[in-house]
């Protein structure tokens, strides 16, 4: 699993790509975590148009996010998850929790 | 002998250490077998998650004491009858379970330190038609996910 950063001004999006499990999430948990820190945004978009496999491992990884956010005063915004993905985050009721947005997300952070 | 109504057709086995990098093995071997039942992408998708979540929880779980993870082994089969009942079983021989209703609870976790989510069981339960757990405290858990499909 790799990601991608992107900043425009306080807005910051990290793209997530390839397979999402407890194998990988620790690693890139910290990473996130301390670009979170560094760049202190005001809104994150956690895209997840790459990700091509998640199970709930990943559902963790989002939900320490959106606590991680919460302590930040970030708005956080899950962007672009694929079908799977959305049924795994309303299994834990997620979708009542935080805000997705179902768009391609291929625009600039704006 | 009464005839068996709906015999197997197909089945494999395989045995691997109790290394997280053997998540995505596990079900990338599972996956590959029951495409060999041409199942529609998504029902595939939602097997190969149900088997994740089994084997990490060896991994996060019973072999959690282990200092060796590398002598820990956790056992796969998987059978599937003509009628295409597919029944897959993650076995190991670590802690087990103390209370299985308990662990199978929505959002109960023993480590949310490592940030899991708890939802494990919710997820197998969510994506197989049936799951069944067997677990003994230090003898092992043997996790059984079982689902239909459509044979064509």
């Amino acid at each position: 699993m790799t990601f991608s950063t992107e900043k425009n001004g306080d807005k910051l999006r990290i793209r997530l790509h390839g397979e999402v499990d407890h194998h990988n999430a620790a690693e890139v948990r910290v990473r996130i975590d301390r670009i979170l820190d560094t760049e202190q945004p005001a809104v994150f978009y956690f895209n997840l148009s790459g990700v091509t496999f998640c199970d709930s491992s990943g559902l963790g990884l989002v939900m320490g996010r959106m606590r991680k956010c919460a302590q930040l005063d970030a708005v956080l915004i899950v962007e672009s998850p694929s079908e799977a993905v959305i049924k795994i985050l309303n299994i834990a009721g997620m979708d009542k929790l935080i805000r997705i947005e179902r768009s391609n997300g291929n625009g600039k952070a704006s | 002998m009464a005839k068996r109504a709906d015999p197997i057709k197909n089945s494999m086995k395989c045995v691997f250490p109790a290394k997280s990098i053997n998540e995505s093995f596990a079900r990338m071997a599972v996956s590959a077998f029951v495409s060999q039942l041409d199942p529609p992408v998504s029902v595939l998708a939602e097997l190969k998650t149900a088997v994740s979540e089994a084997v990490t929880n060896c991994i996060v779980h019973a072999y959690r004491h282990e200092p060796d993870k590398g002598s820990c082994l956790i056992y796969i089969s998987a059978a599937y009858t003509v009628g295409g009942n597919l029944k897959i079983a993650v076995k190991d021989k670590g802690a087990g379970i103390a209370d299985i209703a308990l662990a199978r609870t929505p959002l109960y976790t023993t480590d949310a330190e490592g940030e899991r989510s708890g939802m494990g069981f919710t997820v197998m339960e969510s994506f197989v038609d049936r799951v069944r757990v067997r677990s003994a405290p230090m003898k092992g858990t043997t996790v059984i996910l079982e689902k239909r499909l459509d044979v064509k």
